[in-house]
This record gives C-alpha cells, structure tokens and sequence, in this order.
C-alpha cells in the first residue's frame, strides 16, 4: 500500500473512518472515563500510545511471527504496553491513575489496538503503520473528548476543573443535570454524536433492514 | 449467607458490567441482533466468568501479591505487576481449554457455542471481572458468587437488548440514526431502567 499518503493514513481515521462511530471498536473500556474532561485526555493520551507502539513493534516483527501463534503475540505486546503505562501513570499521576482505576488495564482488550495491530499493521511497513496507531488513537480521542466535554459543562457546570457556570449550590445560577454523570447519558451522547457525523457525510448512513412501503389511500368503494 | 446473596445481586442488577461499567461493549452491540446468538455468548460469557474470576483470585493471591512468595524464600518480592499479562494469558488459556474440554465431552453444548467462545478472550467484560475482584479484595468465595452474577447480569443484558433490537428493525428511524445510533440510543434507556435497582441491598 505504497500508494497511499502519509496523510490520508494519519487523517481518515478521525472522520472519514472513525473506529468508534463506524467500525464499532473501542467502545467497551471508555465511556466511563468521560465524566471530566482532565481524566479523558490522560486515557486519550494513553490509548494513542499504546496503539501507535504496538503497531510499530506488530509491524516490525511481522514477517517473523508464525501466522498460528499471532494473536498471542500481539497480546504479549499489547499488555507489555499496557503495564508500562499503568507503571508511568501510578508513579507521576497518581490520583488520576485511581480515577481510571480498571479502564487503563481495560486498553489491552481495547478492540481499536488489538484490531489495528491484526488489520493493518500485519500488512504494511513500520512507518505507515505507526501513523495508523497515531490516527485511530486520535479519532478514538476526537469522540471521547466530545463526550467529556458535554458531560462535564453540562454535568458539573465546569471545564478541567475550572467552574464555567456557577452551580446554584455555590450561589451561582446554573442547576446541574445529574443524569449527565451517570452512566446512561454516555450512550445517548455517542447516539446523538454518531446521528450528527451521519447527518454530515450521509454515505456513512447504513441500509434499513426493511423499507416503509407507501401508504395507499384506496377509495372505499 | 446473606452476604453472598447480596453481592451476587449487586453484581447482576446494579453493577451490571454491561450497562453501568461499559464493558463487553464491543460484542454487546455486535451480537445482539439475533435473540439466539445473544443466548449462546450470554452463556459461554457466564460460563468463562465464572472459571476465570476465582483462578485468578487464586493466582493474585498466591503468587503475585506482594509477599506471597514467602514460602519459597523470596518474602519482598511484590509481582503484582505482572498482573495484567497473567490476566489475559489466564483468560487465553482457559477459553482454549474449555474448547477442547467441551469438544471431546459435550459436543452439542461445543456446537451451540461455536465462534463465541475464541470471541471471549477479548471480551472486556471478563478482563474487567477480574481486575475489579483484584481491585476490591474479595476472598476466594466472594469470587466465585461476583464471577457468576457479573456473568448472569452480562448475559440478561445481551439478550434484553437482542429482543428490543428484533422489534426494531422494523420501524422507521430517521436515516442518520439508523443502526448503530439507535442501538446507542437503546442501550442508554435499557441503563436507566438497571439504575433504578441502585440502592438495593439485602
């Protein structure tokens, strides 16, 4: 896939082909981490590490590993990976570290990483494939951040701690909407985000499993 | 008694780990189409849950936390972690053995299953099991009721939304949101309907 620009492998993942809006992967071990904004761009920064990295080692060692025993492989550098950032996050940030607590082990089944390693980095060079790692990591993240930031503005009337809206506890006008920091406002979120994406490029729109048939006005008699 | 009674339905109904925890999403929208395929992973999940909580409980405790290796002359050495790459090679490991086991014993139980099984090693849903029952510090015991419920409640979920999604594909979405918004739009309403079971305890 020489062909293909640098660019176009670093960028269409983050509209054109996001992996969360059209492809369904990733989505299990991030929602919970979008109720601030501050503890989803330490979890973006970590998704795009991990998976810029293991396509690039995936990619290196490509031509080495038996085809049979790939999966295990590319698991064993995935959770290397992983336990590197998990080790990073503990010693320099800690409390955010016990605000993710499960979701950063939670990267290893992260469909995106182990996806892109077998999709993409097994068939192209180091290069590309580094910048595919950086590319799905980023349009994982461009959703994510949408996510925390209605949650949190909305949810908690603030923006990365700092208070946007006085909240009418603390004498100011806004009344917080509580269901914004619970789970289910996550899912209505994405919902109403994906309608959006679709609503702008309409070839991502998928085919109804059955069309409406016209309804017929018949005389009575 | 009581006490596992209580867990097991705070691990079914309000800390469900599909609806309030987001974990096995990936598979939770993939395989919900169908009320059938959602029954067969909804028990193969339960079924590795249920095995994979409590040996890895047994292995955390035995051999990775810190001063475990006692026994064996080493009384500093903290493994924990090498947590997560056990984990998943636990999990790997044991889904394979099942499939063989099932395949040799109970061939139709084997065939019912079919592709769900490899499906599960990257099922979030059972990684995330087992890091919150290392995060949480159950006992053995404790692990093997949080494994089953954490499975039972999973497998209620899938197949919920599999039948709400049946019904659905014949109604008229608007074009943006057909498919996957939809769905999205589902499952947040089938959460808020879980969270009315917060609070429960007996």
């Amino acid at each position: 896939m020489s062909d293909v620009s640098a660019k176009k492998v670093l960028f269409d993942p983050i509209f054109n082909n996001n992996p969360i809006a059209l492809q369904i992967l990733g989505i299990c071990s991030a929602l919970a981490v979008t109720t601030s904004m501050s503890v989803t761009l330490v979890m973006c920064a970590s998704v795009i590490a991990v998976c810029a990295f293991s396509n690039l080692a995936v990619s290196l060692i490509r031509t080495q590993i038996p085809s049979s025993i790939r999966i295990i492989v590319q698991m064993t550098i995935i959770a290397s990976l992983v336990i590197v950032v998990d080790q990073l996050l503990k010693a320099f940030a800690y409390e955010t570290s016990k605000q993710l607590s499960v979701f950063v082990g939670l990267i290893i089944t992260n469909c995106i990483v182990l996806g892109r390693a077998e999709g993409f980095a097994m068939k192209n060079g180091p290069y590309m494939s580094f910048l595919d790692g950086i590319g799905n990591g980023l349009g994982y993240s461009v959703l994510l951040i949408a996510v925390a930031f209605f949650r949190e503005v909305l949810g908690s009337g603030s923006l990365m701690g700092y208070t946007l809206m006085p909240l009418v506890n603390d004498g100011g006008w806004y009344l917080p909407n509580g269901l914004l920091l619970l789970p289910p406002s996550a899912f209505f979120i994405i919902g109403l985000l994906i309608w959006a994406l679709r609503a702008w490029k309409p070839d991502q729109v998928e085919e109804p499993d059955f069309k409406m048939s016209r309804h017929k006005v018949r005389e009575a008699f | 008694m009581e006490h596992y009674l209580s867990l097991m339905i705070q691990a079914i109904f309000v800390e469900n780990l599909a609806l309030a925890f987001f974990l096995g999403m990936c598979t939770f929208l993939a395989i919900s189409k169908k009320v059938d395929a959602a029954f067969g992973l909804g028990v193969a999940v339960i079924v590795v849950l249920t095995l994979s909580v409590p040996v890895n409980q047994l292995i955390f405790n035995q051999v990775l936390r810190e001063g475990a290796l006692a026994w064996a002359g080493l009384p500093e050495v903290d493994l924990s972690f090498l947590g997560l790459l056990t984990y998943i090679g636990v999990i790997a490991a044991l889904v394979q053995i099942l499939e063989m086991v099932l395949d040799k014993y109970m061939p139709a139980l084997y065939n019912a299953l079919g592709v769900f099984l490899p499906l599960i090693t990257v099922n979030c849903a059972i990684l995330g099991a087992s890091l919150f029952m290392v995060e949480r510090d159950y006992t053995f015991s404790e692990s093997v009721v949080y494994g089953l419920g954490a499975g039972i409640g999973w497998a209620l979920a899938i197949v919920a939304l599999a039948g709400i999604r049946e019904k659905l594909k014949y109604s008229d979405v608007p074009a943006g949101l057909r498919g996957l918004g939809i769905t999205f739009i589902a499952v947040g309403l089938m959460s808020l309907g879980f969270m009315s079971f917060s609070g429960i305890s007996l």
